[in-house]
């Protein structure tokens, strides 16, 4: 009886996973499979035909040639992938660099008017990209920066959400602590970075990361901002795919979610921390 | 800085702890003004430098014409309000909205209620769940196409059960490959929210409930529900922003026009932008801003309210 009970939540739970695991488990195995068996099994999808699709859980054979030539005989793809770090690194460097000292301000300082800068910033976030896509063409074309990578780089080194998130970190830090750091003669600089940044790291590390997923994810911002083919990031990069590459075009796929995976797999626990600290209220 | 460092470490003792009602407290908030505005500063001239300001710009050409230079009142708005495309659009973004939201927030509230009681394998289950989280859009589209074309996977096991093939992408069906997208995505996001939520409620208030002979469905409505609600108003907010964001989806997808019931306020607005009509867009943009910002004002007004009920 017991068991029966907890036998049903289980179950419902894993369906919910296999709609996860299967997904993902189809793009692996594509990446390995031969094109022949792509053939056999995707040509419908693929325009080649009006055969209906089909999938086996392991491909028959596996090869790496796939990978082989994505790697080694597709220079336009190390394009995408470098132009897609140099817009989103520095864009995450800028979250941190310009949005940590902003969010400490914004927990740890009482100062007049605190929860109305809180609430503009709370406001900035919500806004989605097409509200506000005119204010920015209108700066980045001002400054000519419009076909570069600062025209990413710049709108979202200056991201809300950082900020937001980061501040509700800063706030769990006891203000005692920092009181007792002051009266030892610490300036605010050194209570900053001595106490505040060590024991927010979690919510910079948070913040980095869901800057990261987000600037990796961006394709509103590539797509308005750059004309320039050879700026393109990989998030907006689709290459036709056709029977005879689709091997390749799931490599593409495999290799475009290592990055963030790999981040989330490593910092599971920031990201964890990150969404449950934007649901805390204030 | 300097100045910061030369203040005797006596005055910030005395402002703080002592927490005088009057002079002291207003001092030391005065104080803390300067040295805040220091922090703040280089955050704040980026956001004023990139979004502030040229969004007032932005409300001023909504009143002018495409020349900018003459004023014109309300007509762009009329304009834009009268506009057959963006009453589609509008009509669609709000239904999307209003299916997924409710979706989202029962149907991971439900996974969190058995995640939480369920302990052993806990901690696969959410890694799983926020997994499509971090899948980039490129690779999610590679997965919607092979899936939900006219010839592909789902088509074959509707036929496998007797049915016909549908092309999803390029039928109503589309609006809930949409839904379905939004769902895969923030299913997690929305899962751990609530586990926080769950985890925050002592667990003494159940075992008191039990005492007096509460079923488990009775602490649930009684205990659980009304606690919950005061994640709600965010987690509400944040699904909101993340429902706009299937506009990336839909666009590696289907491109600027894709089917009808798809084609959202999302798709208007950068249509418009790359004709640069910058009068219609402005009008929207600053409509949909007053739009979205009302909802999130009274949501909260609603949540508050019903709080202090309770």
């Amino acid at each position: 009886m017991k068991q029966n009970r907890s036998l049903l939540p289980a179950l419902v739970l894993l369906v919910a996973a296999l709609l996860v695991w299967m997904p993902l488990w189809m793009l692996f195995t594509g990446a390995v499979t031969p094109t022949g068996e792509i053939r056999e099994r995707l040509s419908g999808v693929l325009g080649a035909s009006e055969e209906l699709a089909r999938w086996r859980l392991l491909p028959q054979r596996v090869t790496l040639s796939h990978a082989v030539e994505l790697l080694l005989d597709t220079p336009a793809f190390f394009r995408v992938f470098w132009n897609s770090c140099i817009q989103v690194l520095p864009a995450v460097a800028g979250q941190v660099l310009f949005g940590a000292p902003a969010a400490w301000a914004l927990a740890q300082f009482r100062f007049r008017g605190r929860r109305m800068l809180f609430r503009l910033y709370i406001v900035l976030m919500i806004l989605p990209f097409q509200v506000t896509v005119a204010s920015s063409y209108l700066v980045l074309s001002g400054v000519n920066l419009i076909d570069t990578p600062w025209a990413i780089i710049l709108p979202s080194a200056f991201s809300a959400f950082a900020v937001f998130i980061m501040t509700k970190f800063f706030a769990g830090i006891p203000r005692e602590m920092l009181e007792a750091a002051r009266i030892d003669g610490a300036g605010e600089w050194a209570v900053f970075f001595r106490i505040g940044l060590p024991l927010g790291l979690p919510g910079v590390l948070s913040a980095a990361l869901l800057g990261f997923l987000e600037g990796w994810n961006a394709v509103e911002q590539p797509v308005t901002f750059l004309k320039d083919a050879s700026l393109t990031p990989l998030s907006v990069f689709l290459p036709a795919t056709t029977v005879e590459n689709a091997g390749v075009s799931f490599v593409a796929a495999v290799i475009a979610l290592l990055p963030t995976v790999l981040a989330f797999l490593y910092g599971q626990q920031y990201l964890e921390q990150g969404i449950v600290a934007s649901g805390i209220k204030e | 800085m300097n100045a910061q460092r030369k203040t005797p470490p006596c005055r910030r003792q005395c402002g703080a702890a002592v927490r005088s009602p009057r002079g002291g407290r207003t001092r030391r908030a005065h104080g803390e003004g300067r040295i805040a505005l220091i922090f703040l500063a280089p955050s704040l001239v980026g956001v004023c430098g990139m979004f502030l300001l040229p969004t007032l710009d932005v409300v001023r050409r909504s009143f002018f014409s495409a020349m900018g230079n003459m004023f014109v009142g309300l007509d762009n708005y009329r304009t834009v309000l009268q506009n057959e495309s963006l009453r589609l659009a509008a009509a669609n973004t709000a239904r999307f909205i209003l299916v997924c939201i409710p979706l989202l927030l029962m149907l991971s509230l439900g996974a969190a209620l058995l995640l939480y009681r369920i302990g052993r394998l806990q901690n696969l289950f959410r890694t799983t769940y926020l997994l499509p989280l971090v899948v980039p859009v490129t690779s999610v589209v590679m997965i919607i196409q092979t899936v939900f074309q006219k010839n592909g996977l789902l088509s074959a096991l509707c036929v496998f059960f007797g049915g016909t093939r549908t092309d999803w992408l390029n039928s109503e069906y589309a609006f809930l490959v949409m839904v379905a997208c939004y769902l895969w995505k923030y299913f997690g996001y929305n899962v751990i929210l609530w586990l926080a939520g769950l985890a925050a409620i002592p667990e003494s208030y159940y075992e008191a409930a039990r005492m007096d002979g509460a079923s488990e469905t009775q602490s649930f409505f009684a205990i659980t529900l009304p606690l919950l609600k005061e994640t709600l108003f965010i987690t509400l907010v944040l699904a909101l922003i993340n429902s706009f964001k299937v506009f990336r989806e839909a666009y590696l997808v289907a491109g600027r026009y894709p089917n009808n019931s798809i084609y959202m306020l999302q798709h208007v607005l950068s249509n418009w932008f790359s004709n640069l009509d910058m009068q219609k867009i402005s009008a929207a943009s600053v409509l949909l801003m007053a739009v979205i910002l009302t909802a999130v004002f009274l949501t909260q007004l609603v949540l508050e309210r019903k709080k202090e009920d309770v």
